[in-house]
């Protein structure tokens, strides 16, 4: 395997003194789909947000191990993290545009990281927009508030704030879950144009989907990395008991 | 009992409670404009008292109560505004930061007349400020900062956390993530406090007895450090310590401090509404 866009080592994690995450391993290829799935409480999301040091802003919690973007420690001390959240962009479960219109929300990131040049910012918007299937439904009120969107306009309005930062990797946390099917399916959609240009690491809102986009598959339990395999092997001829258990929904 | 009428019976009520809040206000402030406004004119708002404040105006106390308001704000403002965004999202949770949120709660409940005596102690003496605008406006801000720092807070608070999250997912620093997301949602709020806190200023006698008011000085105060007449002592004054005051210029006194303050209270609403409406949800 080429060397792997982000490597996760031995790390484990604890918060309030109780361990949610143990001694989990796994590489990350670049320009691909990789899908954490499990039963909630699995550390999915959590060792999401690690991957862009989110989880520094929760006190009272540990954690060990390493995690290497492209070879290097993100937890060295002296990391310029705000740098590193415009490298690993992140989409949350529920959309929550910033107050504003849908173009501040879109430069928000742009223009903290300074960029100021109105036609490089006009050719981010749609860019952006285009990528995150928003474009044809808003261009002609980018500067209407982005409240008044839809719900599954928001959740692309908000995937495409993220793109708008031109990430390396962009993290995706459920992003279907409050979703319609075709919203859904729209978005699902924009991920296979993405993983052309990004590394796409999403957390399913089901193993449907989870089976629908995955390249690589990573199995949570209570912690644990189950099982850890290509997308059409895991779900097909699962090796792990437990994960049998899971995908053919024996439990979960 | 059947329920529309007990309902109705519980409308009445509230609607009672309400006319007991209510009604003090309006009475209070009929009688002050029947009893005050035979005493209003141009010369009793721009003129100099004399004749031992019975002839004239009261024109360099609304003076000196609109610089001490002023000075209070430029004081409280930006030490209350930082103060609250230290507070509610840099301080972490320790003895420390609880001992100066207990402080703040506990200054809140303090009398007026021991924040006069403070301020004479700490600034007009200590400091060697003398009885002057400046010690006068330092005690108000004192006085207010505990107000404007806990409904700021709350004010902050009450933005939620995901907001914080999003701006440093997209590369936000937490300060700019304070400046661009969270503070223009409290806004409106933290102003809320600090109108409530700089009005309590403006009809405060306590606290300026001691540091900046003068008993009878017909002039306008030219420097900081000049002592002024100021509208609430003035109507301590006036109807306590002079003999034979007539009735209507208190009561017309009192009717400009009212106004003023209202009118302050009506302009920072404005200011508010705007910023409301700013937010755009």
């Amino acid at each position: 395997m080429v060397e792997p866009k982000i490597r996760i080592e031995n790390v484990s994690y604890s918060y309030d003194g109780k361990r949610i995450m143990n001694d989990v391993t796994l590489d990350i290829e670049a320009n691909a789909i990789t899908v954490f799935f499990g039963p909630a409480g699995g550390g999915k999301t959590t060792l999401l947000r690690l991957l862009n040091r989110l989880n520094d802003l929760v006190e009272g919690t540990q954690m060990t191990g390493r995690i290497l973007l492209d070879g290097e420690d993100i937890y060295t001390p002296g990391t310029h993290v705000p740098n590193l959240r415009r490298r690993v962009g992140m989409v949350f479960a529920l959309p929550l545009p910033l107050p504003g219109s849908i173009r501040e929300n879109v430069l928000y990131g742009p223009q903290l990281a300074g960029t100021r040049d109105s036609r490089r910012l006009d050719e981010i918007i749609q860019r952006s927009l285009t990528q995150a299937a928003l474009w044809d439904e808003v261009k002609d009120r980018l500067d209407s508030p982005a409240v008044a969107l839809s719900g599954g306009q928001q959740q692309r309005l908000c995937i495409a704030r993220s793109l708008a930062l031109e990430p390396e990797v962009l993290l995706l946390d459920e992003p279907t879950s409050g979703l319609d099917p075709i919203s859904t399916k729209k978005v699902e959609e924009s991920l296979f144009e993405l993983k052309e240009q990004y590394t796409v690491i999403i957390v399913p809102h089901s193993v449907q989907q989870a089976a629908r986009v995955a390249d690589h598959a990573a199995f949570f339990l209570m912690g644990e990395l189950v099982e850890y395999r290509s997308g059409n092997e895991i779900f097909t001829t699962p090796r792990d008991k437990r994960t049998e258990d899971y995908v053919t929904g024996r439990f979960g | 009992m059947n329920r529309h009428r007990t309902q109705r019976i519980g409308y009445a009520f509230l609607a009672l409670v309400t006319l007991a809040v209510v009604a003090p206000i309006l009475v209070v402030v009929g009688i002050i404009i029947a009893r005050g406004f035979g005493a209003i004119s141009w010369e009793f708002i721009s003129a100099m008292p004399y004749d031992g404040m019975k002839e004239g105006g009261i024109f360099p106390a609304i003076v000196g109560t609109l610089l001490l308001t002023l000075g209070t704000a430029l004081a409280a403002i930006p030490v209350g505004i930082g103060g609250t965004i230290y507070l509610a999202e840099y301080a972490r949770d320790t003895w420390l930061t609880r001992c100066i949120r207990l402080a703040i709660v506990n200054l809140a409940g303090i009398p007026s007349i021991v924040y006069g005596l403070f301020g004479l102690g700490m600034f007009v003496l200590f400091m060697r400020m003398g009885t002057s605008i400046l010690a006068g406006s330092l005690t108000l801000a004192i006085m207010t900062l505990p107000v404007i720092i806990s409904t700021g807070e709350e004010a902050l608070r009450a933005v939620p956390t995901e907001f914080r999250t999003v701006s440093a997912s997209l590369g936000g620093t937490r300060w700019q993530g304070i400046r661009h997301v969270i503070l223009p949602q409290a806004l409106p709020g933290m102003i809320t406090g600090i109108i409530l806190g700089l009005l309590r200023a403006a009809g405060e006698t306590a606290p300026i007895l001691f540091t900046v008011a003068a008993f009878f000085l017909p002039r306008l105060p030219s420097s900081p450090f000049d002592q002024t007449m100021a509208l609430p002592y003035h109507l301590y004054v006036i109807s306590t310590q002079v003999p034979g005051m007539p009735q209507s210029i208190q009561y017309g006194t009192a009717l400009v401090l009212l106004a003023l303050v209202l009118s302050m209270n009506l302009v920072a609403t404005v200011i508010r509404s705007y910023f409301r409406r700013r937010r755009q949800w």
